[in-house]
C-alpha cells in the first residue's frame, strides 16, 4: 500500500497481547499463524461445552470494544439455545468514528486471529454462518481479509466439519459504501439485508431477533480478536490483565497534538495523564494541554484538569464521560473548543440517517447554531440555544447517534462557554491566527 | 455491460447470502468500480441479479456515500477534514488540493482526471492528515506530499490527457 506508514506506536508501557503478531515478517499468512498458538484456542474450544466457552469469556471481564462497553459474554448468553431460524455472529468492522483507527492493523497485520475469535464465538453460540462488515473505504483490508478466509477454508479451519467436530462454520466479508449509522448494530443489519441503514427500534434486541429475523450477537473486531487468547491463557488470567470488571488490554488511537500519535496497546485501566505525558510523548512543542477526548468523537470532552483517571469504563464513566472506541484525541492550548464543536456537529449532521425527527432536525440545527460563530451571524443566545437543542436530542432518538452528537456538544458548551462567550465579544475567533498546522 | 471477470464474481458473491438482496450494495460498488459510476444500465442490471425493482436499489443507493450516480475523476481524492486531521493541518491541505486542481468539493477537473471531495474520518486518524486517492491510503501529509503525488499522476497519464 503506497503513501502510509505503520500506525502502531512503540512504547516500553504497552502490554502486547492481540497486537503481539503484528511486527512478524508475513505476520498475516496461515503459516505464520500457525507458528505462534495459531487455531489453539479453536482446537481447544471445540474440545469443551458452548455453554462453558459462553461462561470463560463471561468470566474474563471482556467488554465489547465497539463502544458500548457491554460484557461480551454476557451478550452471548442472551442468544437463546434453541431457535427455529438459523443464527448469525457478525463482526462489526465498520469502524467509523472520528479518532478511531484500531480495527485496521487488526485486520491487516493479524486476519486470523480475527476469524478465529468469529469461529469461536460462532460455536458458543452454535451459529454456523458468519459476516465480517467491512467499511467501503477499506478496500484493501477486506481484500487481506478474503485472502486469510481462502488460507482458513483450504486447510480445514472454515467449512464443513471444523478439525473433525462435527461443527459447521461458514464466514465471508460483506463491504459496506460509506455510511457511519451502519456502524450502529442493527442499522448494519439492516445493510447487511440489502436496505438503507436505518436502525431498528430495541427491543427486539439483535440477540433474540437480528440478522434475518435469527438470533445474532454482533461483537467489534478488536472484541472478537481478544477471544482466542481469553480461551488459550483463561478468564483469569485476562481478567488480571486489566482493572476490576474491565479485563484485559485495548488498542487506544493516540492521535491530534501529540507527540508520537499511534496505537498502543495498553492495560485497561491505563492512566490517561500518563498515557499523554509517557507513552504519547506530551504535546508537542511544548504547548500546553486544554482538552482531550477519551474515547472518539461521540464522547464528553475531558479538559486538562480532568486527566488523573484511569482509563477504563467504570473510572471514565465515573466522571462523565466514556471510553467509548479507543480513540484518544488530543487538543493543545491553541485549539479553539468553538471549531471543535462546530466540527464534530457537521459530521453528525452529515451522518445523521434522517429517520427519526430529533436527531435530523437536531443536528442540522445544531450545526447552523454552532459554525455560525465562525462564518457569521451568531447571536448572544446561541450558547444557550445549543444546550437547549442538544438536550432535546439527548435519549429522545432511535438509535444513540443522537447521543452521541448531543453529549460532545453538551461538555464544550459547559466546560468551554467562556471561548463561546469570547467569540461573540470579539466579534471574531481569537484562535484563527494562532491555530497551525503541526503536522 | 459488466466484464465477464464481473460477472462471476457476482455470481459467486450472491451465493454467499441466503437473501439475494444482501449482495446488493457490494454488487453496486464492484460495478462503480468498473464502469467508474452506478449508471441507470448498473442499477438495471443489479437489480436483475438481486430480484428487485429498480426503484429500490435507486432508494438504496442514495443512502451510501461512496455510491455516485455520476462519473467522477480517475482519480477521486479524498481528503479527511474530521477532527485528527482537522487539528493537522486538514483545512489548509483541503484548501491547497483546491488551489492546486482548481476545483472544490465533489467537482471535477475538466480532463476527468481528479475529483475532489472533503469526506469524514477514513480510520487514519493516528496518521492524520490523511487522503484517499480511489481505495489508497496516503497519510502524514503535507502540501508538498500532494504536490509530489498529483504530478506523479498526471505524469502517469498519456501525453494528450495533459
Ligand atoms: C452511530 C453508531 C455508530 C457505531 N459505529 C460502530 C463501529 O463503527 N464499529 C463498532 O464496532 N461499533 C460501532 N457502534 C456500536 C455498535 O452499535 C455495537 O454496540 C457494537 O458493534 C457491539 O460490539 P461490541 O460489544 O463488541 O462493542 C456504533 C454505534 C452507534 C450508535
Ligand atoms: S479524523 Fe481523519 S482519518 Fe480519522
Amino acid at each position: 500500500m503506497p503513501g502510509y506508514d505503520n500506525p502502531m506506536g512503540n512504547s516500553p508501557l504497552e502490554v502486547k497481547v492481540i497486537s503481539k503478531r503484528f511486527a512478524l515478517p508475513n505476520s498475516a499468512s496461515l503459516d505464520v499463524y500457525l507458528q505462534h498458538d495459531g487455531y489453539q484456542a479453536l482446537k481447544k474450544a471445540l474440545a469443551t461445552k458452548p455453554e462453558d466457552v459462553i461462561n470463560e469469556v463471561k468470566n474474563s471481564g471482556l467488554r465489547g470494544r465497539g463502544g458500548a462497553g457491554f460484557n461480551t459474554g454476557m451478550k452471548w448468553s442472551f442468544v437463546p439455545k434453541q431457535s427455529a431460524k438459523l443464527k448469525y455472529v457478525v463482526c462489526n468492522a465498520d469502524e467509523s468514528e472520528p479518532g478511531t483507527c484500531k480495527d485496521r492493523p487488526l485486520m491487516e497485520y493479524d486476519p486470523h486471529q480475527l476469524i478465529e475469535g468469529i469461529i469461536i464465538s460462532g460455536y458458543a453460540i452454535q451459529a454456523h454462518q458468519g459476516f465480517i462488515y467491512v467499511r467501503g473505504e477499506y478496500r484493501y483490508l477486506l481484500e487481506i481479509v478474503d485472502r486469510a478466509l481462502a488460507e482458513a477454508y483450504a486447510r480445514g479451519y472454515l467449512g464443513k466439519n471444523l478439525l473433525g467436530s462435527g461443527f459447521d462454520f461458514d464466514l465471508c466479508t460483506h463491504t459496506g459504501a460509506g455510511a457511519y449509522e451502519c456502524g450502529e448494530e442493527t442499522a448494519l443489519l439492516n445493510s447487511l439485508e440489502g436496505l438503507r441503514g436505518y436502525p431498528r427500534i430495541k427491543p427486539p434486541f439483535p440477540a433474540v431477533l437480528g440478522l434475518y429475523g435469527g438470533p445474532t450477537v454482533i461483537n467489534n473486531v478488536e472484541t472478537l480478536s481478544n477471544i482466542p487468547h481469553i480461551i488459550l491463557n483463561g478468564a483469569g488470567w485476562y481478567a488480571k490483565l486489566g482493572s476490576p470488571k474491565n479485563g484485559g488490554t485495548r488498542l487506544f488511537c493516540l492521535s491530534g497534538h501529540i507527540s508520537r500519535p499511534g496505537i498502543y496497546e495498553l492495560p485497561m485501566g491505563f492512566p490517561l495523564r500518563r498515557m499523554i505525558e509517557e507513552v504519547g510523548g506530551g504535546v508537542p512543542r511544548g504547548k500546553r494541554l486544554k482538552a482531550v477526548i477519551p474515547g472518539g468523537s461521540s464522547c464528553p470532552v475531558l479538559t486538562a484538569e480532568e486527566i488523573d483517571v484511569a482509563m477504563d469504563y467504570d473510572s471514565v464513566a465515573k466522571i462523565g464521560s466514556m471510553l467509548g472506541s479507543g480513540g484518544v484525541v488530543i487538543m493543545d492550548e491553541d485549539t479553539c473548543m468553538v471549531k471543535v464543536a462546530g466540527r464534530i456537529m457537521r459530521f453528525y449532521a452529515h451522518e445523521s440517517c434522517g429517520w427519526c425527527i430529533p436527531c435530523r432536525e437536531g443536528t442540522s440545527w445544531l450545526k447552523r447554531l454552532l459554525e455560525r460563530f465562525h462564518s457569521g451571524g451568531a447571536l448572544p443566545d446561541d450558547p444557550d440555544t445549543a444546550l437547549d437543542v442538544a438536550y432535546n436530542i439527548l435519549g429522545k432518538t432511535l438509535c444513540p447517534l443522537g447521543d452521541a452528537a448531543a453529549m460532545p456538544t453538551i461538555s464544550i458548551l459547559q466546560k468551554f462557554r467562556h471561548e463561546f462567550e469570547e467569540h461573540l465579544k470579539l466579534g471574531y475567533c481569537p484562535y484563527e491566527k494562532k491555530a497551525v498546522s503541526v503536522a | 455491460m459488466i466484464s465477464q471477470t464481473l460477472s462471476r464474481k457476482f455470481d459467486q458473491i450472491i451465493t454467499r447470502y441466503p437473501l439475494k438482496r444482501s449482495a446488493m450494495v457490494p454488487l453496486l460498488l464492484y460495478a462503480q468500480d468498473e464502469v467508474g459510476h452506478v449508471s441507470d444500465e448498473v442499477i438495471a442490471e443489479v437489480a436483475r441479479r438481486v430480484d428487485v425493482r429498480p426503484i429500490e436499489v435507486t432508494e438504496v443507493i442514495s443512502y451510501y456515500s461512496m455510491l455516485h450516480r455520476q462519473p467522477v475523476g480517475k482519480y477521486n481524492i479524498q481528503v479527511c477534514t474530521n477532527i485528527s486531521c482537522m487539528l493537522r493541518g486538514a483545512d489548509e491541505l483541503f484548501d491547497h488540493c483546491c488551489q492546486k486542481l482548481g476545483i472544490g468539493h465533489k467537482q471535477t477537473t475538466p480532463d476527468g482526471l481528479f475529483s475532489l471531495e472533503e469526506v469524514e474520518c477514513l480510520g487514519a486518524c493516528c496518521g492524520a492528515p490523511a487522503m484517499q486517492v480511489n481505495y489508497d491510503y496516503y497519510e502524514n501529509l503535507t502540501p508538498e506530499k500532494v504536490d509530489a503525488l498529483i504530478d506523479e499522476l498526471k505524469k502517469k497519464e498519456p501525453r494528450s490527457k495533459i
